[in-house]
């Protein structure tokens, strides 16, 4: 009885607490939706029917299609992926040895180090690349993928956090038996704390890969050949000029780059929300 | 000889094993780190006293790119943009505080509303670009879902052109882009405060804004400064929406549209660089600045906390001896 009293009294806040969650879940959405509505639309309905009137043919797939050849996103996809495999492989091995040696060992210099990656951390990257620039002209890393992963690696400075953080809470008591064990400080770290590190690692291989397949600041300005070395992000800007008003074949072109990104959310949503999490408690 | 095999036996000591250790985890990272970071720190700044592009003669200035930063109309003067785009955190900070507090109590579907909010921070800049250009074009989405609600089209503004209210749209869209996972961080925070402290405050009889207001906000605080000084130094640093959407047209052009432009279109680098630099330092000082003022709030609530507790503590010693008295 009691119960039911107060499920009334709180009615009117339940009622305003789901209007809210809906109307802004609408808000969200509402721009991704009506973007899918018309990629379905032919060029003649796209002209005369209203953005948001449902396509008279939802299996109309005419202007992905297009969308595909036009900016050329099968040659993205496969620079994307190999992007994101050796950015994610390489920058595994190096941030989670530099988190070791500067958890593991006192050395002069630890410190500076560590305050090193944090000053980096706070510059901003469109300012910098104002003279980077000028330094990957020097490295001939102009139109070059693998010049673009070696400076993708370099800029990264979260992830070396949260393995840092992951490193403190493996007690050093596992190193100690090893060493009297007389293992090597290398088959240590490979075989013992390595495979330990797994959650670190899908954490920040969750954030680095998100980062990484959607930048596009520097894909942009280092991989200028976008026919040959465009990625995913990089290969919209085709529908820039002569084609930017079909917008029922830009949307298409849109709906296929965040489709990787819808997928990799449906399959492992749990992950990223605990990544980003770990990640932000970084400072 | 001799020197040699200590050479020898040192490298096969603990000592030895560990130099080479650290010197083979460390050398990748801090060469990419000089690279790419600090090796084109110090070039820009050299370059700021330069007049020169990315190729052929360069001839020394001074000061004067500096001077051209502070009198120049669209450089310095396109950081009072950024006072938008600090309005819009302050709204996106709000927002994403309230939506995170009523996920984490018991919601129907709260998952699927949480995905549905977040999803937007996954998708890539450009993409965003377009999705938003025509979301804003003249009768299309965001017009027709104001005249379902009764707005008449001709009462309407052209959302990007409008200078009036041009820098609100793009606004806007980073909110949009950014509220969902601003929420996701306070709702992992907000996770990590004690379940008892809720359970005891029901008992007491809290209603749901005191529990806020004095449990949740309190357990979460370090996460907020975080975000409000995250938030500082993006908005003078904006450059996302206006660069993929009205490409610093009518009036949107922030500090960093202007700054890329004029390094990658106009090849004035030294100009450029002057232009970073200076934005460089005052985010330096803001962060600075923040970070000491927290610093400063919170250790005088501790102190308060600390005298406080010493005021009582006399107090019942004064008390005690007192009734010690009394009852000699």
């Amino acid at each position: 009885m009691n119960g039911r009293i107060s499920d009334i009294r709180k009615l009117p806040l339940t009622i305003l607490k789901y209007l809210s969650l809906c109307f802004f879940s609408f808000v969200a959405v509402l721009p991704v939706v009506s973007c899918f509505i018309t990629a379905f639309k032919t060029d003649e309905e796209y002209q005369s029917t209203n953005v948001m009137t449902l396509p008279k043919n939802w299996f109309n797939f005419g202007n992905f299609v297009q969308a595909f050849q036009k900016a050329n996103m099968g040659r993205a996809f496969l620079n994307s992926a190999i992007i994101l495999v050796f950015v994610l492989v390489f920058s595994v091995f190096i941030g989670t040895q530099l988190a070791y040696v500067l958890n593991r060992f006192a050395f002069p210099g630890n410190g500076l180090i560590r305050s090193l990656f944090l000053f980096a951390s706070l510059l901003p990257g469109v300012a910098m690349q104002v003279a980077v620039y000028e330094i990957m002209v020097k490295l001939h890393f102009i139109n070059s993928i693998p010049g673009y992963i070696v400076m993708m690696c370099g800029t990264d400075v979260i992830s070396i956090y949260i393995y840092i953080q992951f490193f403190e809470n493996i007690s050093n008591s596992l190193d100690e038996s090893a060493i009297v064990d007389g293992a090597s400080y290398f088959t240590i770290f490979y075989r013992i704390l390595f495979p330990l590190l797994k959650p670190a690692i899908v954490t920040s291989c969750i954030l680095k890969g998100v980062g990484t397949f959607n930048e596009y600041y520097a894909a942009n300005l280092y991989l200028q050949n976008k026919q040959k070395y465009g990625t995913v992000a990089t290969s919209l800007y085709t529908f820039v000029g002569p084609l930017g008003s079909k917008y029922n074949l830009i949307c298409a072109g849109v709906i296929i780059a965040l489709l990787p990104a819808l997928i990799v959310f449906i399959t492992c949503q749990k992950q990223i929300y605990s990544g980003l999490v770990a990640g932000a408690v970084k400072g | 000889m001799k020197k040699k095999r200590t050479i020898g036996e040192w490298a096969r000591s603990r000592d030895g094993q560990k130099f080479f250790v650290i010197t083979a985890f460390m050398i990748v990272p801090l060469v990419l780190l000089f690279t790419f970071t600090y090796l084109p720190f110090g070039e820009m700044v050299g370059y700021s006293f330069f007049n020169m592009k990315y190729v052929g003669a360069r001839k020394f200035v001074g000061w004067k790119n500096y001077i051209k930063v502070f009198q120049r109309d669209d450089c310095f003067k396109a950081l009072k943009l950024s006072l938008y785009y600090m309005a819009g955190s302050v709204v996106q900070l709000l927002l994403s505080l309230y939506l995170a507090t009523i996920l984490s109590f018991k919601v129907k579907m709260g998952g699927l509303f949480k995905g549905l909010m977040f999803f937007p921070f996954l998708i890539n800049g450009i993409a965003i670009g377009f999705i938003f250009k025509f979301f804003y074009t003249r009768g299309f989405v965001f017009d027709t879902v104001l005249q379902w609600c009764g707005f008449r089209l001709d009462s309407l503004p052209y959302w990007l052109r409008d200078q009036k209210i041009n820098n609100w749209s793009l606004v806007g869209t980073s909110v949009w882009r950014y509220f969902g996972q601003n929420m996701v961080l306070f709702i992992g925070a907000i996770m990590s405060v004690d379940n008892e402290l809720y359970e005891a405050a029901m008992l007491d009889g809290a209603n749901r804004f005191q529990q806020f207001l004095y449990i949740i906000l309190p357990g979460i605080k370090t996460i907020i400064v975080l975000n409000v000084i995250l938030s500082i130094t993006g908005s003078l640093s904006a450059f996302e929406p206006p660069y993929v959407i009205t490409d610093g047209a009518n009036g949107t052009g922030t500090y960093f549209v202007i700054m890329h432009e004029i390094a990658h279109t106009q090849q004035k680098v030294g100009l450029a660089s002057a232009m970073a630099v200076v934005l460089l330092i005052i985010i330096m000082i803001a962060t600075l600045l923040q970070k000491l003022f927290f610093k400063y709030v919170f250790r005088s609530a501790e102190d308060e906390d600390k005298r406080a507790s010493l005021k009582r503590e006399r107090r019942l010693a004064r008390y005690g001896s007192e009734k010690g008295g009394n009852t000699l």
